[in-house]
């Protein structure tokens, strides 16, 4: 099975071309977070370099949020399009399982994939290794990095966070609970080599038409409006003229 | 059979999601457009998040069903148009991606299209166009004359120095109550009513083509809310055609000044406020009193709200003329064509 797998969901791009459970090409920029310009010519280069024409692809493997709004669109779009155009396999991953998934299988800490959501918020998760599987023990979800920290305290066992750093996040790194430590900055880089290998064990979204990023929290202009609003249940406001 | 270009065309600049299949650039084989007005008439404007989000939601279903209305396949495209400013830039963003992977998957050419040549090029399902020529392109985001000396070249010569023509209907839409768009129902309401209030007309008389509708727009407010507080009621419709009239009369005015100044085989009335009775009839009077050696070609109504079809037409022109994009390609939201200096 030829899979390319794609991760823009924060300041990392990074594209794998995978055949079966091997890793032929994969490129990770760390930069200027411009995904637009970035992503379709590094997936043509890798595509040429291992000699792939875009029909040879046979499933494509997306990190689908929670993340940048505009990166998690990005590959998303890029994603199902290119799934609904070629008549291929389409698979959506947590973008915070991905980052996990860095954190070695011979753990049985609960791994806390985090990232910034700039205002002291971040989107987190908790995972754990289980006889060689990665299962979700908290959902991903929004909330506040001193909340996230005071449930990690209340965990009876190790705790093993991973993500990015940055500047307005660091204070809260600097006491971190007894139980919890931070895996090193490496660890925090998304590999599109374990997203391409998860995705070859699930199954196919059934339909294409639908899938959309997880962006984990409704638009703040919505959020106002159904305050206002309480018992509207209408779901779809787009028609066809 | 004479041999067929078609052109897939993307538009996803603002709040409607569309997908068209151009022959030529000058017959649509299909035209879907999802229109996101529902949604943001929740807001009273358009939320650019919340477009973006819509976007993503349709685009797959466009671009399959304007595949299967217009009954081709990929095999028999020529070449992917897309418009890739300006706009919102979460909006561009799903078009341009969605554009591009088409066009790499299938080994097409990729077209970046202007929106506003897009706007411009409704007009060309009307007739063929002769150049020189000038175009008043009014919509909700812009108001500008564009003189053309030939094919594939644009320069403005006069626009908007604040809002465009389509923001100022929508701002005092709000104060009468009345929903975004607000274009269509004032144009109603002006149909009834009498230009009784005499508000300013800016910069008129002044010696360019630009335009200015804030202080219209902030008259108009005033009025209303001075009565307001009168405890008095004025007449809607009245309001609605005093408006109307300003906005009209400065449109048409500059408009007979800019085809004074530039001769012109070619008038073209095209964006979403073109769609306006007001403005249309005003300008067939005018033209036919001041300019009757200037043919006009008015976008039809239905093509003058964004659509894909209308950026085949202007992609099939720069797909001539050899513009083509690379994957790299990026949406740029304030893209405009060039300004000319005008003595």
């Amino acid at each position: 099975m030829k899979v390319l797998a794609i991760d823009t969901s924060n300041h990392p791009m990074s594209v794998a071309l995978v055949e079966d459970d091997q890793l032929l090409a994969t490129t990770t920029l760390n930069m200027v977070c411009n995904h637009s310009i970035y992503l379709m010519p590094t997936i043509d280069r890798l595509c040429q370099l291992v000699k792939w024409s875009p029909t040879d692809l046979d499933r494509v493997v997306v990190a689908q949020g929670p993340g940048s709004y505009t990166g998690i669109r990005i590959a998303a779009t890029t994603a199902k399009v290119l799934a609904d155009t070629l008549n291929i396999d389409l698979v959506g991953v947590s973008s915070l399982e991905v980052v996990a998934r860095n954190v070695l299988p011979m753990t049985t800490a609960i791994i806390v994939p985090f990232f910034d959501t700039r205002r002291g918020n971040v989107f987190a998760g908790a995972y754990q290794w289980k006889d060689g599987q990665l299962t979700s023990q908290i959902a991903d979800q929004h909330l506040a990095m001193s909340d996230l920290l005071t449930q990690l305290a209340k965990i009876d066992q190790q705790v093993i966070m991973v993500g990015h750093v940055t500047k307005k996040l660091a204070d809260q790194f600097e006491k971190l609970p007894q139980n919890v430590s931070l895996a090193p900055r490496a660890y925090g880089i998304p590999s599109t080599y374990q997203l391409a290998l998860v995705g070859v064990d699930q199954p196919a979204v059934k339909e294409i038409d639908p899938f959309v990023p997880h962006y984990l929290r409704i638009t703040e202009a919505e959020a106002n409006w159904q305050k206002l609003h309480p018992g509207v249940t209408r779901k779809n406001y787009v028609r066809e003229v | 059979m004479a041999e067929r270009t078609l052109i897939l065309a993307f538009e996803t600049s603002c709040d409607e999601t569309s997908v068209a299949v151009v022959e030529n650039g000058t017959k649509i084989l299909s035209n879907v457009v999802a229109t996101q007005i529902d949604s943001h008439q929740r807001f009273g404007g358009v939320v650019p998040e919340v477009a973006s989000r819509h976007h993503i939601e349709w685009i797959t279903r466009c671009v399959d069903q304007s595949l299967e209305e217009a009954g081709v396949g990929y095999g028999d495209i020529a070449a992917v148009a897309v418009t890739y400013g300006p706009g919102l830039v979460g909006s561009l963003l799903v078009g341009v991606t969605a554009a591009k992977v088409v066009a790499w998957a299938h080994h097409l050419p990729l077209i970046p299209v202007n929106h506003m040549a897009g706007h411009l090029y409704a007009a060309r399902y009307v007739g063929e166009f002769m150049y020189p020529q000038m175009a008043l392109l009014v919509s909700g985001g812009h108001t500008e004359l564009v003189y053309m000396p030939k094919e594939h070249e644009y320069e403005i010569i006069g626009e908007t120095r604040d809002d465009a023509a389509g923001e100022a209907y929508d701002k005092i839409g709000r104060v009468l109550g009345v929903n975004y768009p607000a274009g269509k129902t004032i144009d109603e309401w002006a149909a009834q009513g009498h230009d009784t209030f005499h508000f300013p007309r800016a910069m008129e008389k002044e010696a360019n083509y630009d335009f200015s509708f804030s202080g219209l727009k902030s008259a108009f407010i005033n009025t209303v809310h001075n009565a307001d507080q009168r405890g008095e009621q004025l007449n809607k419709y009245d309001l609605a055609a005093s408006f109307q009239q300003s906005v009209v009369d400065v449109l048409a005015e500059k408009t007979m000044r800019a085809l004074d100044r530039y001769p012109v085989k070619q008038l073209i009335l095209a964006g979403g406020v073109a769609a306006n009775h007001g403005l249309r009839t005003r300008l067939d009077h005018d033209m036919a009193k001041y300019h009757p050696e200037v043919g006009m070609l008015q976008a039809p109504l239905k093509l003058c709200g964004d659509n894909a079809a209308m950026i085949g037409a202007a992609g099939y022109v720069d797909y001539q003329h050899g513009d083509h994009a690379g994957m790299d390609l990026n949406a740029v939201p304030g893209l405009m064509f060039k300004r000319m200096e005008v003595k």
